[in-house]
């Protein structure tokens, strides 16, 4: 035994220890570091699903049952197929419309209803009861095992019961914990990240224990396994039919996985943490299969702690549910019974708190709240801060779940097993499954519909399973579950005669029977109410809304009334954000706002998200002057949002397109002002061209003319510059003309078949004398026989002698040295001519082609006109082929071009 | 004394017909090939007149004159600008750079003369 | 954007129904044999490798997804694809 001032204090120092992280969870998030923001941490929330039932239960119910623990974990899986389609669009509802409980999301679906969120509160509280018992079972049986032995009698009275101060003490702890602030924000970041730490701790408490089983008492799993098959009973644990041959049930089996699944969706504590609790629904793709895993992680174990606590304790030598306690307990070390009781109580708290918190917000906006609205004058008479009224309605919510779970703990309970408790609970939210995903689906569904569906489904739930396991109590009369009134055919268990199936799956059946029945029948026999048409829509279409949206409110409000209502629920600084984010997004001053629909929409989200949709609903529609809505005006108002959404498309579509119409004319400005100076260059460069000789012929042919003495040689030298600065003249005139021509596509073009070799021959024996004045070397590199090109032969030769006489001018004076090299390559005839002259510089390489460049130095450089490359250029391309200029890694300029080689040619 | 005058084109032909212009006249002549070794002999030789082209390589004409009149040492310099850009933007930018006069290419030799006989009286 | 999540859909769907096959009557009789498996009972084991197995695919489906959702998730371009390997002219 360990002392039970030690175990309460590990307790209450654990407990503290969760403060801590909630208060550090609630200050990041205030400082905009949230720490519950990122995938894993939202997953390991999720695993609230994991109770005291799981930690503790999953063990009993694999000793009576060997798998049959595993469906309620195999139906979480395969719901997590759906999460991104479900949950994500629940998430995204929930957070448009600002819902903060299951009860508000339907309510909210079916034209914001309070009355359907009222029935969905107390199925709720009646449904999730046992599943609260089930837990302060746990508590008090686990601090049993701990601190005072096993099998000790249970206290006759309740005050003198431990359980009864366990509950109380869980009871503060909620309420401390989930209504610490005065806060209405729907979302409780350090509460989450306290859950994810709880997930956390009883996942490694539950693999420690599972691993000092294992591997500590005996010698892993095989070992088990072995000693297992010796015991006869054991052998079978292993088999579906492990309650004897023929005994599985598969309807069971199938019954519980689906009900797991719905369960994982549809529990309040899990539509807390998953839709309300969620900051970025790209977490669920992550979550989706993070959650699963950690299901399968604390599962792993229960299996050989079922088999090691036989093999130790023997059959019915203790209770199977303690098992994971009593195990370290009977081997002496209490140190890991400790962390063991820690995990499970982080598994019984971790639930208690969060769907605590969730039902008391329920009871809260949809019991409690409606009924203080009905009460004339209320909302008028009390002009203050409602926030603390709120928050204590919800303290005392708190409390009075958890007293209403002790007390069926006390009736009913303490005869059950910690499972068939639990499924209880699982199959009273099962019956929100229809109103919930068909609301989320189907536009058809209505609020009678859902209604009927939802009370008629609840009724049998109640009658089928909820009254047998209360029946023990004695509170019914001996026979009643045979034949009820006399009647055997009323038998809960049995109803109209029904056998055959197990307790749940009878009361599955009939229960889904009727409700889904109920559910579609009532929606398609009567009409949709307008406000429930409009909900529909905008609940199935979540994910095709844009930025006009409609607004399904008609009538008349003023600021003042809008405003006051938004300070007492919001507090000050909240509403007076919210009318400056309105006045922002409307581009009115603050003061001048109009109490228009939309302004009327945002306040009532707000709100909702405070008090809940169907209450946010009635306060709202209190301080308003509202016109009844129609169907007419709901068609209408669609009709004036996707007007509006047209609009906007088409408006969006011509600003595109105007902006594409501009760009393009600004890329034309660009390009006729670019060609502009292009022009402005050229004109100023032939100026240029064309001044210089003209100067020099001007200038010596004036004094000359003035100088009657000159003297004969100098005469003699004049007259031959002039002679040579005309032929320069002539030559870019015409060379000007040319390019002219060829760039205007004026030039005319001969095509014949042309032999570069020849041609190349010659143009070496016209050029022959320049090189021969140079002293340079040239070397002609022909094949002997290449394919024809058909082409221009003149403008060809022109190309080659402007190379030729290039390199030539470029060579230096002494060692010379050029080369021109034809060859085929590909389909190509290429043609290069290398130098040995100083090259072209980099910086000169890109403008090399164009007209009046001139590389290097100008002092440096030999007479030309500049136009020769350009000219040869506008040639090849002109004859179908391409030239360039090839660095040369020793320095000097290679220039080459190449001309297509025309397939079935003559070679 | 002769008048000392600097001819800075880059053009051979050009040089050649004011080189034999200005000796003709019994002017000493400098010549200089580019901007850069035009300033150098302006430093060096002081010239009392500068025939200067507006397009050279190295530095341009323009940027020649800037230096020049920047400079307090060489105040009693006059530059007469060649350009053969008659273009309104190039006289407004030798104004700019200080010229005292221009021509533009191609001139006639015997208004060139006029003009530089002006220059140097 | 859309396009993936289009296509996520049906097959989050067959999964899910291929879940509840191999986790139900009469698939799960397969498994449900007096034999031993690596020293290990046939049933147990076959179902914590079954879900495991889904587990897995569910983790690549939703990963694969996320990462082609995700803002800086641009597709791969080879640097050298672009480029004419024929060494044509400069």
């Amino acid at each position: 035994m360990i002392p039970p001032a030690l175990v309460l204090a590990t307790a209450f120092g654990y407990l503290l220890l969760l403060f801590a992280i909630a208060a550090f969870g609630d200050r990041r998030a205030a400082q905009g570091r949230s720490i519950i923001a990122n995938p894993w941490i939202y997953a390991l929330s999720w695993g609230v699903y994991c109770t005291g039932w799981t930690y503790f239960g999953s063990v009993e119910r694999a000793v009576s049952g060997g798998v049959w623990f595993l469906p309620i974990y195999l139906g979480p899986m395969l719901a997590m197929f759906l999460a991104w389609i479900v949950v994500r669009k629940m998430v995204r509802i929930a957070r448009t419309y600002r819902i903060t409980s299951i009860a508000d999301f339907i309510a909210s679906r079916y034209g914001k209803s309070p009355l359907l969120a009222a029935l969905v509160t107390v199925i709720t509280v009646v449904g999730v009861l046992p599943y609260i018992a089930l837990q302060l079972k746990a508590a008090s049986a686990a601090y049993e095992v701990l601190a005072i032995g096993q099998g000790a009698e249970r206290a006759a009275v309740w005050w003198a019961d431990g359980t009864f101060y366990v509950a109380l003490m869980l009871a503060a702890f909620s309420i401390v914990f989930g209504t610490r602030h005065l806060d209405l924000s729907e979302r409780h970041e350090g509460l989450v990240a306290a859950v994810a730490f709880e997930s956390a701790v009883k996942l490694i408490a539950f693999l420690a224990v599972g691993i000092f089983v294992t591997w500590g008492l005996f010698d892993g799993m095989g070992d088990l396994w072995r000693r297992a098959q010796e015991l006869p009973e054991l052998a079978d644990l292993m088999r579906l039919d492990a309650q004897g041959p023929g005994s599985f049930g598969h309807t069971q089996w199938f019954a519980m996985t689906a009900l797991a699944m719905l369960a994982v969706l549809l529990l309040p504590r899990q539509f807390q943490v998953m839709v309300v609790e969620c900051t970025d629904e790209n977490h669920i793709r992550r979550a989706a299969w993070l959650f699963p895993l950690y299901l399968l992680l604390i599962n792993v174990f229960v299996l050989p702690v079922a088999v090691g606590g036989i093999l130790i304790f023997g059959q019915g030598g203790a209770d199977p549910e303690t098992f994971v306690l009593a195990l370290p307990m009977s081997q002496g070390a209490t140190a890991l019974a400790l962390v063991v009781y820690i995990g499970g109580l982080s598994a019984v708290t971790g639930m208690l708190i969060v769907e605590t918190i969730a039902i008391a917000t329920m009871i809260c906006n949809d019991l409690v709240m409606p009924a203080l609205l009905r009460r004339k004058g209320f909302a008028a008479r009390s002009s203050g801060d409602l926030t603390r009224l709120l928050l204590n309605i919800r303290r005392a919510a708190i409390l009075f779940l958890l007293m209403l779970g002790y007390l069926y703990f006390r009736i009913a309970g303490a005869g059950h097993a910690l499972v068939s408790i639990g499924l209880i609970s699982f199959a009273a939210v099962a019956q929100f499954a229809p109103a919930l995903f068909g609301g989320m689906y189907w536009r058809g569904g209505t609020r009678a519909g859902a209604l009927a569906g939802m009370l008629g489904g609840a009724l049998v739930w109640a009658y089928t399973l909820m009254l047998p396991s209360v029946a023990g109590a004695g509170w019914l009369p001996a026979g009643f579950l045979q034949a009820p009134f006399g009647l055997s055919f009323l038998a809960p268990e049995a109803l109209f005669g029904l056998h055959g199936f197990d307790p749940l799956t009878h009361s599955l059946f009939w229960s889904m029977l009727v409700n889904i029945s109920l559910y579609v029948g009532v929606s398609l026999a009567g009409a949709q109410s307008a406000r429930d048409a409009s909900q529909a829509l905008l609940f199935v279409d979540v994910f095709r809304s844009t930025g006009a949206e409609p607004i399904f409110w008609r009538g008349r409000a003023s600021i003042g009334d809008l405003r006051g209502l938004a300070v007492r629920l919001l507090g000050t600084d909240r509403a007076e954000a919210l009318f400056r984010d309105h006045a922002r997004e409307t581009g009115l001053p603050a003061d001048a706002l109009t109490p228009d629909a939309r302004l009327v929409d945002r306040i009532e989200r707000q709100i909702a998200g405070a008090v809940g949709t169907a209450s946010a609903r009635v306060m709202v529609a209190s301080v308003a002057q509202e016109e009844p809505l129609t169907i007419d005006d709901v068609v209408q108002i669609l009709e004036e949002a996707s007007q509006v959404r047209i609009y906007a498309r088409e408006l969006e579509e011509k600003s595109r397109k105007l902006e594409a119409a501009t760009a393009e004319l600004r890329a034309l400005n660009e390009e006729l002002k670019s060609l502009d100076q292009l022009k402005d260059d050229f004109m100023s460069s032939v100026t240029h061209e064309l001044r210089t000789p003209l100067t020099s012929i001007r200038a010596l042919a004036e004094l000359m003319h003035d100088t009657p003495d000159i003297d004969p040689e100098e005469r003699a030298e004049f007259i031959r510059i002039i002679v040579s600065e005309s032929e320069r003249l002539g030559r870019l005139v015409n060379q000007v003309l040319d390019l002219a021509k060829i760039e205007a596509g004026m030039a005319e073009w001969t095509s014949a078949e042309v032999d570069m070799r020849a041609l190349a021959g010659d143009a070496l024996r016209a050029t022959a004398e320049l090189f021969r004045e140079k002293g340079a070397l040239v070397r002609a590199h022909l094949p002997d026989e290449v394919p024809t090109v058909r082409s221009d032969a003149d403008r060809l030769m022109q190309v080659l002698m402007n190379l030729l006489s290039n390199a030539a001018k470029f060579v230096p004076d002494t060692g010379g040295r050029v080369d021109l090299i034809l060859r085929r390559h590909g389909n190509w005839l290429e043609l290069r001519v290398q130098d040995n002259g100083p090259g072209v510089p980099p910086a000169d390489r890109a403008a090399i082609f164009d007209k009046f460049r001139q590389a290097g130095e100008v002092a440096s450089r030999p007479p030309g006109t500049g136009l020769g490359l350009p000219i040869s250029r506008e040639i090849v391309n002109n004859l179908g082929g391409e030239m360039w200029l090839e660095h040369q890694p020793d320095g000097g300029a290679c220039f080459a071009f190449r001309l297509p080689i025309e397939q079935g040619g003559s070679t | 004394m002769t008048a000392r005058v600097l001819i800075a084109d880059d053009e051979p032909n050009i040089v050649l017909s004011l080189q034999f212009m200005l000796k003709r006249e019994g002017y000493e002549v400098l010549v200089a090939r580019d901007g850069t070794e035009a300033l150098e002999t302006i430093r060096r030789e002081m010239p009392r007149l500068v025939l200067l082209d507006g397009m050279m390589p190295g530095l341009s004409g323009f940027e020649v004159c800037e230096a020049v009149r920047a400079d307090p040492a060489l105040e009693g310099v006059r530059i007469l600008m060649l350009t053969a850009k008659g273009r309104e933007t190039d006289i407004a930018r030798g104004t700019g750079a200080g010229v005292d006069d221009y021509v533009t290419k191609p001139f006639s030799t015997r208004e060139l003369m006029a003009r530089i006989r002006g220059m140097l009286a | 954007m859309r396009r993936g999540r289009r296509k996520d859909r049906p097959v989050l769907i067959a999964l899910v129904c291929a879940g509840f096959m191999v986790f139900n009557f009469p698939l799960m009789l397969v498994w449900d044999q007096r034999a031993s498996l690596f020293g290990l009972p046939m049933l147990p084991l076959m179902l914590f490798a079954i879900w495991a197995g889904l587990i897995g695919l569910l983790a690549l489906v939703s990963e694969r997804g996320a990462r082609r959702d995700a803002p800086d998730g641009k597709p791969h371009v080879d640097e050298n694809g672009s480029r004419d390997e024929g060494g044509g002219p400069r």
